[in-house]
């Protein structure tokens, strides 16, 4: 089970990106996606915004919940009050997803498969699969403030901060 | 004057005579100062800045603010026991728990005095305007800038009113990833006073 976090600037620009993978049900916290998702992540993400600027409008939390998915990827979302939006992208068994129409992937490893009974991104819409996404975005947004009132960043400036990378590692170890 | 009756004194003048303010707005007011120099003081060849003249700017700023705020300061202190100084230590112990006490909140630890007793260092646990702060990763901001120099120019400043000449430079800073945040203030010599010339 793999994950892709990125902040998405009020410019829809990116921010940050971090891939990981989960460290419950024994994971090593390592991200296990493909080749061809590094930049199919980023291209789902990017066409969840414009699902984001509906949900918006009908909601009055931060966070979204799941707003969108494409073939087994489930993007969660968290705005900002500055519109400033943490995109989480979650796959429960990445090596098996096809991107393409051709089915060129290897079929998905037995372990992989039992496990995923148990994991978040295989009931994305789950009372616990919320909940752990919330903790993890509340304490990714607390740090984010810590980020940009730091004064010599810049709004829709890149974060190169290395101290926020960590914490935001630290948040998904935790929570993922 | 023994410390902990100055450690009593900075505690009660900030209790009773300072006015408070949210410590955010310091925090950002002074950020925002540093980073606002770190675009106007550029070397106009290479457009990247100039660390050394933002450390002297911070410093003449300080000076500026120094030697206003000692009157301040000796304003706020005289009714808790107006006594001048005797010695270079007293006047250290003033600097850390009573001056820095009322103005920032902060005690500084006096530390590393050599052996004249003429040069000390303040080492500070907290600074709450570093606050939040990362330097930028140029590279060079943290080899070349001090981020707190103002302050120095404050001593510095205050010093001068009351007849001390000192030079006062940081010798280390958590933000650059020093394990200390310490100041280095050194007497140079007490100014006498002078007569003006052609003065009868």
């Amino acid at each position: 089970m793999s994950y892709y976090f990125t902040i998405i600037g009020t410019r829809d620009n990116p921010l940050f990106e971090l891939d990981f993978g989960t460290s419950k049900v024994g994971g090593d916290g390592v991200a296990r996606f493909r080749e061809e998702a590094k930049y199919m992540n980023q291209f789902i993400v990017h066409a969840a915004l414009d699902v984001v600027e509906e949900v918006q409008w009908t909601n009055k939390e931060m966070y979204l919940k799941r707003i969108d998915s494409f073939q087994n990827n489930h993007v969660h979302c968290f705005l900002t009050g500055g519109n400033v939006k943490f995109m989480l992208l979650m796959n429960p068994d990445p090596t098996a997803t096809t991107y393409s129409a051709y089915p060129t992937s290897q079929p998905s490893r037995p372990s992989t498969a039992r496990q995923s009974t148990t994991l978040l991104a295989a009931s994305p819409n789950s009372q616990a699969t919320e909940e752990a996404v919330r903790a993890f975005m509340l304490e990714v947004y607390e740090n984010w403030v810590k980020c940009i009132m730091n004064p010599f960043y810049q709004v829709n400036q890149v974060v190169t901060s290395p101290v926020f990378r960590n914490r935001v590692a630290t948040a998904a170890k935790k929570y993922l | 004057m023994a410390s902990s009756k100055a450690a009593r004194m900075g505690e009660e003048v900030w209790k009773t005579r300072t006015e408070k303010i949210n410590l955010e707005v310091l925090t950002l007011t002074y950020g925002t100062l540093v980073s606002q120099l770190t675009h106007d003081l550029r070397d106009p060849a290479t457009n990247i800045p100039d660390y050394a003249a933002i450390n002297t700017e911070l410093d003449r700023m300080g000076h500026s603010i120094g030697l206003r705020l000692i009157e301040d300061f000796l304003a706020k202190t005289s009714s808790a026991g107006p006594a001048p100084c005797n010695n270079f230590r007293e006047t250290a112990e003033m600097i850390a728990k009573v001056g820095f006490k009322i103005f920032l909140n902060v005690t500084p630890r006096v530390e590393n005095w050599d052996k004249e007793g003429r040069s000390f260092g303040l080492v500070f646990e907290e600074m709450p305007v570093s606050e939040f702060v990362e330097l930028p990763d140029d590279g060079r901001a943290q080899e070349e800038l001090w981020f707190l120099n103002l302050f120095c120019g404050v001593v510095k400043g205050a010093l001068e009113m009351v007849q001390m000449q000192v030079k006062a430079e940081w010798v280390s800073d958590v933000l650059r990833g020093d394990d200390t945040t310490e100041m280095r203030v050194t007497l140079i010599r007490y100014i006498e006073d002078e007569m003006p010339p052609d003065d009868e």
